[in-house]
Parts: structure tokens; C-alpha cells; sequence
């Protein structure tokens, strides 16, 4: 990490460089649960978040992060800026480079896009989610989050279960958590199922009561529920039969178990509302986490550039 | 007269040290020795390869309508730097060529030009949309030499049929890129482990196969004559393998592409490598290998698809298909086919000259006495390195850009007439 201009996924990333960006989340944990709100991080830094793609959490949470660290902060939509009058990406980073930005934060809805921009702009680039392939931060916070239970991810089962095919989540999750030695064992009718996925080092089930038998992480994906329409799965409620996550299938895994959720949920589609809500649902701290983790992200970015 | 000397000449099933005189556009004397005579225009071949001049019976001259990717001079002058001196364009243009004045038009151009000779391949369907039979037999007569919808499927089953019915009528070829729309859906790049971890949507093989097998059935239902265009995957040669020995008329072309790369070209987001079909992975390497070999495949095409830099210049979804080809092909074929030793280079000149001649009926694509003078002369020995900034044809988009390959054009004749490429 130390000599990396973007953080575009977790595919390039050594096992020591994710380390260093936990390490240093640990920090930034630390300063928020002391109620730090404000520092000098990214004093004088300019980042910009420019999303193609709707995002909510995500977006809220790197402005936080930005805002906490001190960073002067300005976001751009696709819906209202000179994209819909057909600026091309390229040209709409070479722009954010002549306003002086020090970090672009970019989500799009096509896979490559950010090492597109990152190629073509002097900013750093941090990949906020493209396409099917990479969401780092997500998947950062994530292992943050299973690190700061466990103490280390090594040896850890970890379930992941949901629309895998579509879902950079699922592959982000699985090169960070293969790289820190975690087991991982992806869950999903075979048509929500890439091809070869396996080939990535994780197990392949279509079977969620074998997967979560003693499992010691359970995370479910959003199940798109366009994904439906296009004949993915024949209805919701028969994926959630066969697929979804409730109390009696929870205590098939460790009794210590997290159940972890990147949101937005589906209630009674991925997760049961007792789930959701139960105690061993840390879904609600992956959220402040991904504030920790954008923070470090940020700074150790932004320090590279100094 | 034009008299070629000391040169290794490439013939029909071997090789040999001949000197080649021309009278005008014919061959007239292959021999060991042949005495310079005053008023001879002499090319000194020595320590060169003396190849028939190569016949593309693919690729993408843009005109009418996209000039600002590659027009009928451009792409022209492009084709005589990779050694051809016959190339056959698809109808993909704006407006389609889907009518005898295009048809025209096309090669009316190409004698104006008068670099490599040109012949229009006429569309299939009116405006390739699928629905209704061009014009086929009006085109020929115009002096298409063949009938594809490329760039799009004939999807309807249906409408294939008549396609192959009526232009059997007329003894037209019908060339079919093979494509299930729906089994393809907005994939970009080969199915598969690459496509799975770099996040960009794979088009199943069986997107291809299926449609090679329903065009083989219905060339076999018929009795008619069909050419599957750019083969890419294993099964796709299996079927054609099967459907010759059952004495289907089907014959079939590769690319360069389909046995030089693999889809690991992809993983870097790399839009040179973004084709249609989509770059395969090492078993389809090797089956089309196979394929080339055994005569499965019949022709080496290009496909080539000059676009502007800005095109390819972007988000890897939204840049569009293909790569700049004439000016690799060869040095391509002759690095990884018969360097290998997968072939020699007469059974290589098969493949890249007389077998596309012969199924477009547009010459011999050999060189023997008597032959148009169609003639490439190749430096086999000097390696170099692709430059594609440095390409004749508007299309620099080449996905070989920087690679080390053997094969350097020296000198290109066509009709007799030896034509300036770069050197």
C-alpha cells in the first residue's frame, strides 16, 4: 500500500498491505469511539466522489470519512452533471485533475471503469463499486469487522450467500479474506453462480445447511429483485426456502457466529427479520466500520501523495 | 518485365530457389535461373520468401458512411503492408451494402484506389435486419462474391433457410456469422474464470455452437453451400470436423486472433482485446491449431475492424468489437503456425491465399506460370516489434501492439505491378 496511487481492488493487493490498511482502520476506530469527529488527516486535501451508479451508505459514508479527516469534499452524480450532456470519463477526470483533486472516489456500473480513469487522471483513484468486479472498501470493512471478533481471519469459515454472480462484494470478500487465510464457501442456485468461481479458492455450494454447519461468519448478499424477471430464480419466496437465512439454519453455525449484511437488506428475501436483528447480527457495526476503513484508505492514499 | 530474383518461392505443395518473370499481369517463367535482360525491372529476393500474394475474405473497409474509422484507400493501402493483395469487405457500413449500386460503388472504389484489388461481400438480409432477403442475385451481378449479415446473426431460423435457399440459386455463397443473441445477452468476453474475476459479463460458447450447428443442419437440409465465418471455440471446429465428413458443402475461417491470444488479454480491461467472438482460452488455441491443420478450417481471415482511438479509448462495456488485423496477420500466422513447426509454409500460404481464392472464386492464389502476378515477398528471418501507432490503416486498435513476431512484407505485387508500402 505504501506505494500505490489508488486502491482499485483487493485482487492486487498483498496479504501485508491489506494488513497495514486494517491496522491503521484500527486507529481511526479508535478515534471515533473517543469521539473524535475532527482531524488533520487529509488537511488541504481535495476529494471527490463521483458516482454513476445510485449509492446511499456508500457514498454517505466516504463523505464522513472525508469530512472527519479534514478533506474539502465535492460530488458529482451522473444524473446531474455534464455526463448526461455525454462527457466521456476520461475527459470528466481530466477536469477533476485540473481542479486541483487529490483523490477521485468513483462507483460505476461497468467493471474496469475505475482502472480506466486511474490509468488517465493524476488523482488517486479509490474504486467505490464496478460493475460485477470490485467493491475493496466494502470487503475491507468486512474483514475489519470479522478481525476485530476473532482477532485474525486465518482459519476463520466464512459463509457468503446470495446473488454471487453480480456481485463484486462477493468477489472482493473472497481475494481479501483467501489472501488472510480464511475459508470461504460461496451459497447460490447455480444460475447466480459464475462460472469457475471455485477456481478463486473458495468452496462451491448449492446446499445452505451443509455450507453454514459450524460456520463462524455468515454473510448475506442483496438479492436484486430484477434478477427474478430475468428468470435467475423462479420467485422470492422460493429462493428464501431454499436460500435464505433464519433462526434455525443460524444454529447449524458456531454459536458465536457473526451474521453480516452489506446492505441494503432485503428483509425475509436474504435474512429473517430475527436474523437481522438477533444477536449475532453485526450488521449495523460493518456500517461504522466502513467509516474507520474509508478513513484509512483516505489517509494512507492521500499520504502516498505527499 | 518484372523479374523477381534468387528468391525462396513458396508453391503449391513445396518450396524452391526460383527466379519469377512477369509480362504484364501473368507469370510467365518460374525457373532456377533467369538471365536479367535489359529494360527488366529487377526486385532482388535474395534470402526473402517469395509468397503469393495473401486473399482476406474478411474484413472492414468502413466505406460508405464510418470514414472516420478506415476507408476503401486507407484500409487498402493497410491490406498491401500485410502482404495482401486481395481483400474481401463485409456490408456492415452506413448505409449496409445491401443493394447492387452499393455493391458498385464499393468496388468501383477499389479500382480507383488501385491498391489491393477489393470485393464486396453483400448483405443478407435488407439493412441486415433479419426480416427480408436483400438483393442477392442483382449484387452478384454487380460482382459481389458473397452474402453475409457479419457484425449481426441471421437469427431467424426461417429466414437462413430461404437465405441459403435463394442465394443457392444463383450459386452465391452464403458467409454466416454465428451468433445466439439470446445466449450471448450483453456479454463482452469469453465465459469463464477471466470473465468471473475481472467482473465483465461472459458470452457462452454455446452462443456460437449452437448456431454453427443449426447453419450446418440447414446447409446439410438444403444441399446448399455455407461458410461459418470467424470459428473461435473447440465445439465450433468439432462440428465442422463432423459435418465435413458427412459431406456437408460447409467450409469455415479463423483469425489470427483465435490461435495467437487467449482471454487473459482481457484481465487488464484492454478494449484492443475486446472482439466478437470473444478471445477463447488455451483448449480452443489449441483446437483451432487443430483445426487448421487437419483442414477443418479452411481460411485464415483477419476480421479486420479499424476503429477510432476514442472508441476503444473507454469504459471496456461501451468501446466496440474488433481489432486491426491486415497489418499483423501474417507475421501472426507465420510466428505461432509455422515457427512451431504446427505447419509448413506452403500448407500456411493454403490457408492465408489459395483456399480463400478458391472459396470466393476469385483466382488461384498460387504462383505457378500462367497465374495472375499476385505476389507477396516476406522477410522470414528478422524478428521486430509491432507499432501499431506506426499502422497504414486508420485503425491503430491492434491487440498485438508491442508483441515480437516474424514476418516482414518487403515488396508487394499486384497485377504485375509492384505497389510502395512503408518499409
Amino acid at each position: 500500500m505504501l506505494k500505490r496511487k489508488d486502491l482499485l481492488g483487493l485482487k492486487d493487493l498483498a496479504a501485508e498491505e491489506i494488513e497495514e490498511i486494517l491496522a491503521r482502520a484500527a486507529e481511526m476506530r479508535k478515534l471515533l469511539e473517543k469521539n473524535v469527529r475532527k482531524t488533520e488527516h487529509l488537511q488541504g486535501k481535495s476529494v471527490v466522489t463521483l458516482f454513476y451508479e445510485n449509492s446511499t451508505r456508500t457514498r454517505t459514508s466516504f463523505e464522513a470519512a472525508a469530512k472527519i479527516t479534514g478533506a474539502t469534499t465535492a460530488s458529482i452524480s451522473a444524473q446531474s452533471s455534464s455526463v448526461t450532456k455525454g462527457e466521456t470519463l476520461i475527459d470528466t477526470g481530466r477536469n477533476l485533475d485540473a481542479l486541483l483533486t487529490d483523490v477521485i472516489i468513483i462507483r460505476h456500473s461497468m467493471s474496469g471503469a475505475p482502472h480506466l480513469l486511474a490509468k488517465n487522471v493524476k488523482a488517486s483513484v479509490i474504486n467505490a463499486g464496478d460493475g460485477m468486479n470490485e467493491h475493496p472498501t466494502q470487503a475491507l470493512l468486512d474483514i475489519f469487522t470479522m478481525k476485530n471478533a476473532f482477532n485474525s481471519i486465518k482459519g476463520l469459515k466464512v459463509v457468503i450467500a446470495g446473488d454471487i454472480k453480480y456481485s463484486r462484494v462477493a468477489r472482493s470478500n473472497i481475494w481479501g479474506l483467501n489472501k488472510l487465510g480464511a475459508e470461504v464457501t460461496v451459497v447460490a442456485p447455480k444460475t447466480l453462480l459464475p462460472q469457475d468461481i471455485e477456481s478463486m479458492g473458495c468452496t462451491v455450494s448449492c446446499n445452505i445447511d451443509k455450507a453454514i454447519e459450524g460456520a463462524n461468519v455468515i454473510m448475506g448478499l442483496r438479492i436484486q429483485l430484477e434478477r427474478q424477471q430475468s428468470g435467475l430464480f423462479p420467485s422470492v419466496a422460493e429462493y428464501h426456502k431454499y436460500f435464505g437465512i433464519n433462526d434455525s439454519r443460524l444454529s447449524l453455525a458456531d454459536s458465536n457466529a457473526l451474521v453480516m449484511h452489506p446492505g441494503p437488506v432485503n428483509r425475509r428475501v436474504e435474512m429473517t427479520s430475527g436474523v437481522i436483528d438477533g444477536d449475532n447480527s453485526v450488521i449495523l457495526e460493518q456500517v461504522t466500520n466502513g467509516v474507520a476503513v474509508r478513513m484509512a484508505v483516505l489517509d494512507i492514499l492521500a499520504g502516498n501523495r505527499r | 518485365m518484372l523479374l523477381i530474383k534468387n528468391g525462396y518461392v513458396v508453391l503449391k505443395d513445396g518450396v524452391d530457389n526460383l527466379d519469377i518473370l512477369i509480362d504484364g499481369k501473368k507469370i510467365i517463367r518460374m525457373e532456377p535461373h533467369i538471365e536479367e535482360e535489359s529494360g527488366y525491372d529487377v526486385i532482388d529476393a535474395s534470402s526473402l520468401a517469395v509468397i503469393p500474394g495473401l486473399v482476406d475474405m474478411h474484413c472492414h473497409l468502413r466505406e460508405p458512411g464510418l470514414e472516420y474509422k478506415e476507408d476503401i484507400d486507407s484500409g487498402t493501402r493497410a491490406a498491401l503492408q500485410g502482404g495482401f493483395t486481395s481483400v474481401a469487405c463485409m456490408p456492415n457500413t452506413k448505409p449496409v451494402i445491401d443493394n447492387a449500386s452499393l455493391v458498385k460503388y464499393v468496388t468501383d472504389r477499389g479500382v480507383e484506389v488501385d491498391n489491393a484489388k477489393v470485393y464486396c461481400i453483400g448483405a443478407i438480409t435488407k439493412g441486415q435486419e433479419g426480416e427480408e432477403l436483400a438483393e442477392m442475385a442483382s449484387m452478384k451481378a454487380a460482382g459481389a462474391v458473397a452474402f453475409s449479415d457479419d457484425g449481426r446473426p441471421v437469427s431467424n431460423g426461417n429466414m437462413m433457410r430461404l437465405a441459403l435457399e435463394y442465394a443457392d440459386s444463383f450459386s452465391a455463397l452464403i458467409i454466416s456469422h454465428c451468433e445466439d443473441t439470446a445466449l450471448a445477452a450483453d456479454g463482452v468476453v469469453n465465459e469463464g474464470f477471466n470473465a468471473t474475476v475481472s467482473g465483465l459479463k461472459g458470452i457462452s460458447r454455446a452462443a456460437e455452437e449452437v448456431m454453427v450447428a443449426r447453419d450446418i443442419i440447414l446447409a446439410e437440409t438444403l444441399g446448399a453451400r455455407i461458410h461459418i465465418a470467424h470459428v473461435s471455440t473447440r465445439g465450433s471446429v468439432e462440428l465442422v470436423r463432423e459435418a465435413k465428413r458427412r459431406g456437408v458443402k460447409v467450409t469455415c475461417e479463423t483469425c489470427p486472433h483465435y490461435f495467437s491470444a487467449t482471454d487473459d488479454e482481457i484481465l487488464s480491461y484492454n478494449t484492443n482485446a475486446k472482439i466478437n467472438p470473444p478471445l477463447r482460452t488455451e483448449s480452443d488455441v489449441a483446437a483451432i491449431i487443430e483445426g487448421l491443420k487437419d483442414g477443418t478450417i479452411d481460411a485464415i481471415a483477419t476480421d479486420h475492424a479499424p476503429h477510432h482511438a476514442d472508441e476503444k479509448n473507454q469504459e471496456f462495456y461501451l468501446a466496440p468489437n474488433g481489432t486491426s488485423g491486415f497489418e499483423t496477420a501474417f507475421a501472426l500466422s507465420y510466428t505461432n503456425l509455422v515457427l512451431p513447426d504446427y505447419m509448413d509454409l506452403p500448407a500456411l500460404m493454403r490457408l492465408m491465399s489459395a483456399n480463400p481464392a478458391r472459396i470466393l472464386n476469385v483466382g488461384s492464389g498460387e504462383l505457378a506460370v500462367g497465374e495472375t502476378a499476385d505476389i507477396a515477398i516476406v522477410d522470414l528471418d528478422n524478428q521486430y516489434t509491432v507499432d501499431a501507432s506506426k499502422f497504414v490503416s486508420k485503425g491503430k486498435n491492434s491487440l498485438f501492439n508491442g508483441w515480437k513476431l516474424n514476418g516482414i512484407i518487403k515488396h508487394v505485387i499486384v497485377d504485375g505491378i509492384e505497389k510502395e508500402i512503408k518499409i
